[in-house]
Order: C-alpha cells, then sequence, then structure tokens
C-alpha cells in the first residue's frame, strides 16, 4: 500500500506499526511523528497501523535560530 | 553584577541574558563550543524533516546540546502561515517529551523575513490556549508588542533589524517604548551584528538579546559568542547603574579648587 512519508510517496507492507516502520527505514534517535496532520504520541508508536493513505510527518530537532 | 539580576522565563531563573540560536555553524562541534562560550542556557533549535533512511546512529544536535543541560526553545522559523507555525509546535513538544516553551515566528516575507503580524496573532492565540508558552518574534511596533503580551505571550520579542542582516538596533526609541510598556520580558531577536550592538539594547533595558548569526558568521564564532557574553553583560551592568545625561558641552574632572596657577 502506498503512503507518504515526508513528503515521498511510498510503498509499504499492510499493516505497518510506526515502531515497525521506523526501523525499516533505520530512524533512530529524538523524533516526533504527524499522521494526517495529528500528532501522535510515542506511547502510540507501537499501536498506530498505517493506513492506505496515511500522510507522515517525521520530524527532529537541527541547527536554527 | 549582584546574584540575584537573573532573567526570568516562565518562572525559571537564568543568569545569562543571552540566547542563542544553532544555525548555519560548520559542525555540532563548533556549535556546541559557541554555545558553551556564549554562556548561554536557552538554545533554540528548528524542528524539520528526518532524512529517510539515514545512518543508523547517525550524530544529532541534541547529542551535543542535551536538553537536561539547556533549555531547549524550539522555533517555527520557515513558517509563513499560522498554521504551520502551530502544527510544528505541537510537533516540537511531543519531540521534547512535553516541553512547551516555544519561539513562534510567522514570517511574512522572504526577502526581508519580517513577521506576518495578522497570521502571529492568530497563531499566538492558538498556541496560549493549547497551554504553549511563546516567546514572540515580532517588529518593533509597540502597539503590537503589548497586543501579543495581551494574548498571553510570556516574553515578547522585537526584532532590531531583519534576521541574519547584523545591521545593529535600527529603531531604539521603539525598543525603549516596548520596553517601558512591557510586564513581561522583552528581548531584543534578530539584526545584532557585534557586541556593541547586544550592549546597546541591554542599554535600552531589554531584559536579553537572541541571536545567531552574528556568532555563527563571525570568522571565529567561538571568540565572538564571548565577546557577545561580555557584551550582553555589560549593557546589562551599565542599564542597572544608570547612564551619566548627556550634555552638549564640557564638564571638567578635575576641580578648579586648589589650582596653584
Amino acid at each position: 500500500m502506498q503512503v507518504t512519508i515526508n513528503g515521498e510517496l511510498r510503498n509499504v507492507s499492510e499493516n505497518l506499526t510506526i515502531i515497525d516502520l521506523l526501523n525499516e527505514m533505520k530512524i533512530d534517535g529524538k523524533i516526533a511523528v504527524e499522521v494526517n496532520q495529528e500528532i501522535l504520541p510515542r506511547s502510540q508508536f507501537g499501536d498506530y497501523h498505517l493506513k492506505p493513505g496515511d500522510t507522515l510527518e517525521i520530524v527532529h530537532a537541527i541547527g536554527g535560530g | 553584577m549582584t546574584q540575584d539580576d537573573n532573567l526570568i522565563i516562565d518562572g525559571h531563573a537564568y543568569s545569562s541574558r543571552l540566547l542563542v540560536g544553532t544555525g548555519k555553524y560548520k559542525d555540532f562541534e563548533e556549535t556546541q563550543k559557541a554555545i558553551e562560550a556564549s554562556g548561554a542556557e536557552i538554545v533554540t533549535v528548528a524542528i524539520r524533516r528526518t532524512n529517510i533512511g539515514q545512518e543508523k546512529g547517525e550524530k544529532n544536535l541534541l547529542d551535543y546540546i542535551p536538553p537536561d543541560k539547556y533549555t531547549l526553545l524550539p522555533n517555527t522559523a520557515g513558517c509563513y502561515d499560522a498554521d504551520s507555525a502551530v502544527r510544528t509546535c505541537r510537533l516540537a513538544r511531543e519531540l521534547l517529551d512535553g516541553h512547551d516553551l516555544v519561539k513562534l515566528e510567522v514570517l511574512g516575507d522572504q526577502k526581508t523575513l519580517f513577521p506576518d503580524i495578522p497570521a502571529t496573532l492568530v497563531a499566538a492565540e492558538t498556541l496560549v490556549k493549547d497551554g504553549f508558552k511563546v516567546m514572540v518574534y515580532t517588529t518593533d511596533d509597540p502597539i503590537m508588542a503589548k497586543r501579543l503580551e495581551e494574548l498571553g505571550c510570556i516574553a515578547v520579542m522585537p526584532l532590531a533589524a531583519p534576521i541574519g542582516s547584523g545591521l545593529g538596533i535600527r529603531n531604539p526609541y521603539n525598543i525603549r517604548t516596548i520596553i517601558e510598556n512591557a510586564s513581561v520580558p522583552i528581548l531584543v531577536d534578530a539584526g545584532v551584528g557585534t557586541a556593541s550592538d547586544a550592549a546597546i539594547a541591554m542599554e535600552l533595558g531589554c531584559d536579553g538579546v537572541l541571536m545567531n548569526t552574528a556568532i555563527a558568521e563571525a570568522k571565529d564564532p567561538i571568540l565572538m559568542a564571548s565577546a557577545m557574553k561580555k557584551g550582553i553583560e555589560a549593557g546589562r551592568e551599565a542599564f542597572r547603574a544608570g547612564r551619566m545625561p548627556r550634555r552638549a558641552y564640557a564638564s571638567a574632572s578635575s576641580p578648579i579648587d586648589g589650582a596653584f596657577f
């Protein structure tokens, strides 16, 4: 199924959780996730199963003023 | 300086009145050294998309600027509408485990990076209602500064000159009026170019100064960070000491009495 991650269209397997996705994409460290413009708390990363057409933003802190 | 001359932000006392950004540095090591040299305790960060498929164990800014050592101030830089600024703050709060202090900036124009004030007001109101402690970037307009304070922003941060311009305090009279009217901390945010600019801001009575480019783009950022620290401290002490009045003509420092000639 297709989802949009950080602006890129991606094919992912059905029913993937956010934890699975982060592992698959080798993303670790401090991040925050928004699904369809709503915050997904870290505590729910294992419970949320991706649905076709979901739009995710995965962000972290970088240098800025 | 007496020990209790602290900057109070959201009930926390800070001994440094210099707030610094983490952008434009060569690498994280330089960022870390410059921040250490600046003595800053409040440090801004930006919130951006991660690289997808990054190397595991890739270096992270927060490893160099640990949240248990510094008060992080996530910004909404790059947001040109209220909605993206609010989303950025919510992501930042989640990222930093419920930390709700944010720097709100809603920009209006890429050339000047001047704030979009109507959008800033909308975003500030939403964020305050959502429980955020908002430090807000604005123009040096005293009416808007007051309006943002009334909306519940915990600090108001007028620009001294455009972001990254290094032009110094372009309108000291407005900055002073903003300070006179305010009952929340007023910090100059943006426009400082060198240590004397920081000192002037503090002599005007600002509670603090937030800067990034003036340090990061100096030939020696670490030395400039140290200079800024001293500029801020000197300006603050001069403000507290109360400067002498300006006079049109000379006033001799040595007495006339006792002259033998």
